[in-house]
């Protein structure tokens, strides 16, 4: 095999035996929409919070698919729940009820 | 009549017109009326005492001192009129209704005091307990005998009244059981569904009054009797002979009388006497603290279960959401039904039409804020950063305090994904929160401009005011120019109380700090907490519809009347949130040709947007976004409107109803600012 040089950083490996997939349904039954996600980005772009500090709905969602549920928690401290989102999803998805939903579950892990 | 009664009434006949036909006072049949009025009686008697003790103390000494305040006295006086024994609120919004409510609630109340009177009058040792002071007023046709021939003006009087209360009641008994099967014809689209105990208690309060005339027919020959109880006592002997056996339907009233209380504890009707005491705590101003313990607890049983909020709700365009309305979720929370207690209060888009619309003033929307305040406030959340935001004029920039470099700069253009790549903020200072705009004339301005998130969305909102206060020459600063904080509504309609108290906190400090002496918010969202939560001491608080009506009067900004019609949506928390009605029509109706549509005012319909909502998705948001638009192109006739543009004062609603309106969709600034010189 040639060996170009290139190999997989460890830091963003995912380890799927950490992929919780019950936790993951349980937010799923919550917020059924969370699925649409294709991680444009948009919510991102608008947040008031993501301004003063590291606060993403689509990290948050990117860190849950990967099983990161602490560092989708991390993700969602500091948002001010304005709801701008919302309302530039793409995918109509509800944000605000997706970012309570994993402050209830992943918060309380 | 036995030869023995005849006797008896004859010996004491002679000093008054009024008999007592029976000597013991008594009769078997009065058994079941006392059974059910004292299960009650007992029952209100605890629940009373439960919901004082529940309440904390510094509320009921506030409740005490509203009871000797001649003010608020005099507001409960006219409240209990009104509300409970007339209902002017229902009779204003549909009088058939209202007349039915009321013939049965007044109606009612005047027989049973009248009975009363009856009595202290004409046989006045009869109040006391031991002689039957609990039944006797009730069934005194049956107790008595009047000498047909020594009937007084005074007697017939009282004869007169009784009839004439109890045809009243019967009359909206009759519409009561006719809306059962045609609603929409008393003005209802929707009704509750009753549940057992309702049933129970409707079924045989419709029989209670059809029974009282029945009774009291079959023995007006001997008590007397009016207009409407002796002519139908002819027809009796008429069908039946002489002789009537008049204790079948005395039992059967008694035994009416006995279900209904019994079952009232459990039932909607518990709301005619739990209504006075929820309207006196209505106007000593507590609040529920929790959602159903205290004042809360006679707020909900206070709920008529009418359904009129069935009505008003948005969500109902879609039948399927009927069981999230608050008639609904106020049942749940009398039965503890914690799970659906919670789907339900996640739900609600918090408008606040219900409780605008309610007869009884049941602020639903608060019990499901408070709800939602026991499970969400104890989420996580980290707003440690807030503490570096600057004032303004100060060296210290946000910017540099944030976490991350790449962060600077996000806020300063609109993403693309709105369709719009307007960067709004090219001149400013990138370093600064706050940006100063317009004829600056001193160090501190006298307008602080906070646009708010949603407006930010929106950015031609925020064009249009600036041009505005250009125009007006108005000295002002904006506050947020490249995003600000939340205001902490969101959160605060989320039941997140603690976290809401941070940002407003935060903002508190640097609005405080700016030195400004008016602030003028173009969101109703922000406007109603900075205007009730925020305690801004000096600073007067004003949505852009207000400030601006204030430059128009003052004339500082001219306007020319185009020929172009709009029509005018009142956003809920500008409108029935706020108040705000006056304002934006003044100025629209200077320059344009404004159209009333189906439903304003306080009976606005939600655009479909709020933030309220928890779970609502984008599918039955849509829906009522539909049904908003058809409303808001309509007249109140039904015909349609055809407006030039729809006309709004919430960067939400313009977002929301731009995407579903087939006429151009405005905020109030944009076409003042179109009509302005």
């Amino acid at each position: 095999m040639v060996d170009f040089g290139f190999s997989l950083s460890p830091s963003s490996r995912i380890d799927l035996d950490e992929f919780d997939r019950k936790t993951f349904d349980r937010l799923l039954a919550l917020e059924p929409d969370a699925k649409k996600c294709m991680e444009c980005g948009s919510c991102s772009a608008v947040c008031t919070a993501s301004r003063y500090t590291e606060t993403s709905v689509r990290r948050a969602l990117h860190a849950l698919r990967n099983g990161c549920g602490a560092q989708a928690v991390e993700e969602l401290k500091g948002c001010q729940f304005c709801g701008k989102c919302t309302m530039v999803c793409p995918r109509g998805i509800n944000t605000r009820h997706l970012i309570l939903s994993i402050l209830k579950i992943y918060g309380a892990l | 009549m036995t030869k023995l009664h005849v006797a008896v009434f004859l010996q004491t006949a002679g000093a008054s017109e009024v008999i007592d036909r029976v000597p013991a006072s008594f009769s078997p049949f009065v058994l079941p009326f006392v059974i059910g009025i004292s299960f009650f009686l007992c029952w209100i008697t605890v629940g009373l005492i439960r919901v004082l003790y529940a309440i904390p103390a510094s509320d009921r000494r506030k409740l005490a001192i509203s009871l000797v305040n001649p003010k608020i006295a005099w507001k409960n006086i006219r409240d209990l009129f009104c509300d409970c024994l007339f209902h002017v609120k229902i009779w204003q919004r549909k009088p058939l209704l209202g007349y039915m409510h009321s013939s049965i609630a007044f109606g009612w109340f005047m027989l049973i005091v009248l009975g009363h009177i009856e009595v202290a009058l004409f046989v006045p040792w009869h109040l006391s307990f031991s002689k039957g002071s609990l039944y006797y007023p009730i069934f005194y046709r049956y107790f008595i005998w009047t000498d047909p021939a020594h009937v007084t003006l005074r007697g017939s009087f009282f004869f007169f009244l009784m009839d004439f209360f109890l045809l009243y009641v019967l009359t909206g008994i009759a519409l009561a059981v006719f809306k059962r099967f045609r609603s929409i014809v008393l003005g209802m689209r929707h009704t509750t569904k009753p549940s057992l105990a309702d049933r129970l208690a409707l079924y045989s309060l419709w029989l209670i009054f059809p029974l009282r005339l029945l009774a009291e027919s079959f023995t007006a020959d001997l008590s007397g009797g009016s207009f409407l109880t002796v002519p139908v006592n002819h027809l009796w002997h008429l069908l039946f002979g002489e002789k009537l056996y008049f204790m079948p339907v005395w039992w059967a009233y008694s035994i009416c009388l006995g279900v209904f209380f019994a079952a009232m504890p459990f039932s909607r009707y518990m709301h005619i006497l739990t209504e006075v005491l929820w309207i006196l705590f209505r106007n000593a101003g507590l609040q529920p603290s929790h959602p159903r313990k205290g004042v809360a607890e006679a707020e909900i049983y206070a709920c008529s279960s009418c359904g009129l909020c069935l009505d008003a709700c948005p969500m109902n365009v879609q039948k399927k959401n009927l069981k999230y309305s608050s008639v609904y979720f106020i049942r749940r929370l009398r039965r503890h039904n914690e799970r659906k207690i919670n789907l339900i209060a996640d739900k609600c888009l918090m408008c606040d039409k219900c409780h605008v619309l309610c007869p009884v003033g049941v602020d639903a929307p608060a019990l499901r804020r408070a709800q939602r305040k026991t499970v969400k406030n104890a989420l996580t959340y980290d707003y440690s950063y807030l503490s570096a935001l600057s004032a303004p004029g100060s060296s210290v920039s946000s910017a540099e305090n944030a976490p991350e470099t790449e962060t600077s700069g996000r806020g300063c253009s609109v993403p693309s994904a709105l369709g719009s790549s307007v960067s709004f903020a090219e001149n400013a200072p990138e370093t600064e929160i706050f940006g100063r705009g317009g004829a600056v004339s001193s160090d501190v301005p006298r307008v602080l401009y906070f646009a708010g998130c949603m407006t930010h969305l929106t950015p031609r909102i925020l064009r249009s005011v600036e041009e505005l206060f250009r125009k007006a020459g108005v000295d002002w600063q904006f506050m947020d120019r490249e995003g600000g904080i939340c205001c902490g509504r969101p959160l605060m309609l989320a039941g997140r109380t603690d976290a809401a108290a941070e940002l407003v906190a935060a903002n508190k400090r640097m609005i405080e700090a700016s030195g400004c002496d008016t602030l003028v918010l173009s969101c109703p969202i922000c406007y109603k907490i900075f205007k009730e939560d925020y305690a801004l001491s000096g600073i007067r608080v004003l949505h852009h519809t207000q400030f601006i009506k204030e430059l128009v009067d003052a004339g500082r900004l001219v306007l020319s009347k185009g020929t172009d019609s709009v029509v005018y949506h009142d956003p809920c928390e500008l409108g029935r949130g706020c108040g705000v009605y006056a304002e934006p029509r003044a100025v629209l109706s200077q320059i344009a040709d404004l159209k009333k549509p189906s439903q304003d005012g306080d009976e606005s319909v939600c655009c479909g947007g709020s933030l309220g909502s928890l779970t609502l998705n984008a599918n039955d948001r849509e829906w009522i976004t539909s049904g908003s638009v058809k409303i808001l192109l309509k007249a109140s006739d039904g015909s349609p409107l055809h407006p030039d543009a729809l006309v709004t004062a919430c960067p939400l609603c313009l977002k929301t109803f731009n995407e579903a309106a087939p006429v151009p969709v405005k905020d109030f600034a944009e076409i003042v600012l179109e009509h302005s010189a």
